[in-house]
């Protein structure tokens, strides 16, 4: 018997999608039939009181969550997420319902070995629900109680050599696209950049000591399968300099109609025979492609590697050899002046060893940030206050039509004194002997 | 319920803590077809919605299956993806950036009998517990955050809207039949967690009335220059109140100047803002991540203001379903949701869909609200 009457969320059982509430009842289920005789160190009723506040919020329209909640583990600054309920009584195994941020590996790949190993855990000491995965990566432990946290990651370090992930004002766990793993496209291993940066920068991630939050992402190319333009503050994107590898016999292929465009993706309509002309040559944003007597030729100098081209045909079609990434910065959400995608900083960097050309420019930003920064500011917004020309001369970037959509339209234009002969300091009196007053 | 310690003695909490290990290293958890050809991948293919092959210069292939997931999932859930990750996939499984889960194999006779396996589980309420698709040009998995299941800020709910929108668009997750992909992804406050701002449809939880101020803690709770700062539109500010013929330092709102973005709340638990029928969602359309064709965009507002109507959602619900069906009727191959609006213009689209055009749908947002304006006589009838 349920605990609590769900007739709202009961509604949410129904339709073909997944349904959370199926799930969590079954888990409420299995914690009472108890099958392994665990003695569970939170209330064993805990999802079934989750349904019960959640089926509140149905009925109120309104979250039933305490503000806050300030909770961790000795000698670290962040990883967990403090919460309470508002209605204790009503709810006593939800009175505590803290989320853990774990860890999780690039790529999300796993053994069953592994992901075994955490339930086990989490079936004893939290609520046995999970998010697979929080939006920036984590693997999320959704409810448990204040004095299992120190056990918890006791547990998780000793046992599944493991570490938490992060939270507050600090860098935040890094992710990547699966990259090279499982993707003709990858221009480097974005699995490889996104550990290596993570195991560098630890005491960053556990120990707040920055202005606000900062991600990282990594992207393996342009089609942003991370979204890391529009989700983390230091956004690295992979592309190549050379030219674009041209099968000719596959191209024929393709126009032939017997490889599909698009690897299939457009399978469920009937969008007529494959027409490359009308498909690839003329959707291509620079024009920078000619098909003339059956040969397909672009030319390098115009192609902005938007990767059209390739993921239409991507078995003619590949991504060139002398490879690399852009470094885009800034992107956040709204809060407080407005959303930003991440601007382009570094062209082309190295993305290869220990990746340290882009370990550089991490440097010179944080050392630039964590000084100037104002309290609670991202660093998207600490360079449209401080200008992308302040942080282009941080990281050394020299300043090119690159790093500009289009040039300034209006003429408010900063000039270094050093910039001007003769410099700042004038003499009214000088001027005077040439204009009378 | 005794207490069971995992080793942990707190009256040495120092005592054999590690720390700052960092995740595990992603190469122990490759399968060994992934392994032997990462970075060496010839080509791919969508075989049919939700399985892709990716084909090794060596000739090596491997098969993936991509089933949709809720996200918030139990252990029982978890263990069940195991054991099918066992029984087909030698243990090997991974999940996607829009929270999917794939299971991996080297052959592709595999593939059928794992097929068969995922379609028959079903969860005791009916849904299925692993729909195969999101591949291709249809609706995959929605990117989504906490709302009432775990947040204290949100104005909606997450788990529950995101089920009831997948139900109304589930063909799409298991089709291609779309001109492009359509990312939907929500959040339930204006943080907006998550990819909302950069989504071909985005849903967001938006309040419409100012904080209610608990005089009494203000001082007492919150750092009040923090609340002041936080304010986009400057309408907060510290100011003196008597209370019980006592004075106290507390904050004042400028109602007119608030646009219930519920960021005071944030910095200062005295400020609740969230309400029943003031709140709701607000949809947005037409971003995009990838740099394909057209350059990353932002979403933008098209409806401002859908009341929260648990547990289904219908309003909102329908005119998601409407928009992708209208965009699918109308738009070129490749065109993105944004993409089309572009090529046809917004008055068209909102002629298209028939969404109605309000004021709160014109920027009025700082000195950015200016270059959306139209500077141009050039507007269709
Ligand atoms: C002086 C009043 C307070 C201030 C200035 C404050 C500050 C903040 C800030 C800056 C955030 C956003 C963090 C982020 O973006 O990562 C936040 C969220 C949060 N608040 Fe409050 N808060 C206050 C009151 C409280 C109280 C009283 C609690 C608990 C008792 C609390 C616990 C939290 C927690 C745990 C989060 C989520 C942190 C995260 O997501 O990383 N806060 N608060
Ligand atoms: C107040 C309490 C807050 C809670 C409980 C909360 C909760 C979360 C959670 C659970 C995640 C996923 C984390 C992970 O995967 O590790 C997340 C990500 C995110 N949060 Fe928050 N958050 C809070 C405050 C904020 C604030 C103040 C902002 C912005 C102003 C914000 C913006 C974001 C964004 C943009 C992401 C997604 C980043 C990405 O795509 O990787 N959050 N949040
Ligand atoms: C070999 C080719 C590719 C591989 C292996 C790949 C892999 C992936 C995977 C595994 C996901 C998560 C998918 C999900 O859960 O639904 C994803 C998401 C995504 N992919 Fe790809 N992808 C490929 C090609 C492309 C192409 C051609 C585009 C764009 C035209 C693209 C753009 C995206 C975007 C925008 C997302 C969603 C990111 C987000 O909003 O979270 N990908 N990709
Ligand atoms: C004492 C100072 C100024 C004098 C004597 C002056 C004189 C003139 C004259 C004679 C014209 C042509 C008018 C016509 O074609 O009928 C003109 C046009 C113009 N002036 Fe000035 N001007 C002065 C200051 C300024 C300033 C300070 C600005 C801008 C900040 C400015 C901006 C313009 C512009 C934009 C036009 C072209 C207007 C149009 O074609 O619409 N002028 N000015
Ligand atoms: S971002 Fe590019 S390299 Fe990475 S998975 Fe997506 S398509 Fe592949
Ligand atoms: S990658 Fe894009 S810009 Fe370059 S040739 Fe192909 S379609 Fe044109
Ligand atoms: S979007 Fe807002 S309400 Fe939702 S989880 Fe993020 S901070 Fe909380
Ligand atoms: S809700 Fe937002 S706009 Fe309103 S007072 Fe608070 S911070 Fe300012």
């Amino acid at each position: 018997m349920a605990k609590h009457a769900t007739p709202m969320l009961d509604q949410l059982e129904t339709g073909p999608w997944p349904s959370f509430v199926s799930d969590i009842k079954q888990e409420a289920a299995m914690r009472a039939a108890n099958p392994k005789g665990l003695d569970y160190q939170i209330p064993v009723d805990c999802p079934d009181d989750l349904l019960g506040v959640l089926e509140l919020s149905y009925n109120d329209g309104e979250t039933h969550w305490k503000h806050g909640g300030i909770v961790g583990v000795f000698g670290y600054g962040g990883g967990v997420i403090g919460r309470y309920c508002d209605q204790p009584e009503m709810f006593p195994g939800v009175a505590h319902f803290h989320t853990v941020r774990l860890n999780q590996p690039a790529g999300k790949y796993y053994t069953t070995d592994f992901l075994r190993q955490l339930c086990d855990i989490w079936d004893l000491r939290g609520s046995g629900l999970t998010n697979m995965h929080g939006a920036t990566g984590d693997i999320v432990l959704l409810g448990t109680t204040t004095p299992q946290l120190e056990e918890i990651f006791w547990e998780v370090t000793h046992n599944m050599d493991n570490d938490l992930g992060g939270s507050g004002s600090n860098l935040r766990t890094p992710a990547a696209c699966l990259g090279e793993s499982r993707c003709e496209y990858a221009c480097y291993d974005t699995q490889a950049a996104s550990y290596n940066l993570t195991m560098e920068y630890q005491d960053e991630l556990h120990r707040p000591a920055f202005p606000y939050k900062f991600k990282f992402k990594f992207d393996g190319c342009p089609n942003g399968c991370v979204a890391a333009m529009a989700r983390s503050d230091f956004s690295v994107v992979g592309t190549w300099k050379d030219s674009i590898k041209i099968d000719q016999e596959a191209v024929a292929a393709y126009v032939a109609g017997e490889f599909k465009p698009n690897a299939g993706a457009h399978s469920g309509k009937d969008w007529g025979a494959f027409d490359i002309e009308a498909e690839v040559i003329n959707r291509c944003p620079s024009a920078a492609m000619k098909w003339e007597g059956g040969k397909l030729a672009i030319d390098r100098s115009e192609c902005v590697r938007c990767m059209h081209c390739i993921n239409t045909m991507p078995r003619a079609l590949h991504i060139g050899d002398e490879r690399g990434a852009s470094i885009l910065c800034g992107a956040k959400a709204p809060i407080l002046d407005g959303a930003q995608m991440s601007s382009l900083v570094v062209p082309f960097v190295e993305a290869k060893g220990d990746f340290d050309e882009i370990k550089e420019v991490v440097e010179n930003i944080w050392d630039w940030w964590m000084e100037e920064g104002k309290n609670r500011e991202r660093l998207g917004e600490t360079m449209r206050r401080l200008s992308l020309q302040k942080l282009l001369e941080v990281v050394g970037q020299e300043p090119s039509a690159h790093n500009v959509q289009e040039p300034r339209h209006n003429p408010y234009i900063f000039f270094k004194e050093e910039e001007v002969p003769g410099g700042w300091d004038r003499d009214i009196n000088e001027y005077r002997k040439r204009h009378q007053r | 319920m005794a207490f069971i310690s995992s080793g942990y003695n707190p009256a040495k909490p120092m005592e054999g803590r590690i720390t700052d290990i960092g995740p595990r290293e992603f190469t122990e958890f490759l399968p060994p077809v992934i392994k032997a050809n990462k970075g060496k991948w010839a080509y791919h293919e969508i075989l049919e919605p939700g399985v892709l092959v990716h084909v090794g210069e060596s000739g090596d292939k491997v098969f993936t299956v991509r089933v949709g997931a809720a996200r918030l999932m139990s252990v029982t859930h978890i263990r069940e993806i195991c054991e099918i990750a066992d029984k087909h996939c030698d243990g090997y499984l991974r999940f996607t950036t829009r929270n999917n889960v794939e299971f991996m194999t080297d052959s592709e006779d595999k593939v059928a009998a794992l097929k068969a396996d995922l379609a028959a589980r079903k969860f005791d309420g009916g849904s299925s517990k692993f729909p195969v698709g999101g591949t291709g040009a249809g609706v995959s998995n929605i990117v989504h955050t906490q709302g009432w299941v775990h947040c204290h800020t949100p104005a909606t709910d997450a788990s529950g809207p995101v089920k009831a929108v997948m139900d109304t668009v589930f063909s799409d997750f298991q089709n291609h039949r779309l001109p492009a992909p359509v990312r939907i992804s929500l959040a339930c406050c204006l943080n907006m967690c998550g990819a909302v701002h950069c989504s071909d449809i985005g849903i967001v939880g938006i309040h419409r009335k100012p904080p209610m101020i608990d005089h009494e803690w203000t001082d007492q709770l919150c750092e009040i220059p923090l609340a002041v700062a936080s304010c986009p539109t400057a309408a907060v500010r510290p100011s003196k109140v008597e209370l019980e013929g006592k004075k106290i330092n507390t904050i004042a709102i400028k109602n007119e100047r608030c646009m219930y973005c519920g960021n005071c709340y944030t910095m200062c638990p005295a400020l609740p803002i969230s309400d029943g029928e003031g709140d709701g969602v607000v949809i947005m359309v037409g971003g995009k991540v990838s740099n394909r064709i057209s350059q990353p965009k932002f979403s933008k507002v098209v409806v401002a203001y859908i009341p929260n109507e648990t547990p289904r959602w219908p309003t909102l619900t329908e005119k998601i379903k409407h928009i992708i069906d209208i965009y699918a009727d109308h738009a070129m191959k490749y065109e993105r949701l944004g993409d089309w609006i572009e090529r046809i213009g917004w008055e068209k689209f909102f002629e298209l869909t028939g969404l109605e055009f309000t004021q709160h749908l014109i920027d009025d947002f700082r000195d950015h609200a200016y270059y959306t304006w139209r500077q141009t006589t050039q507007f269709k009838f």
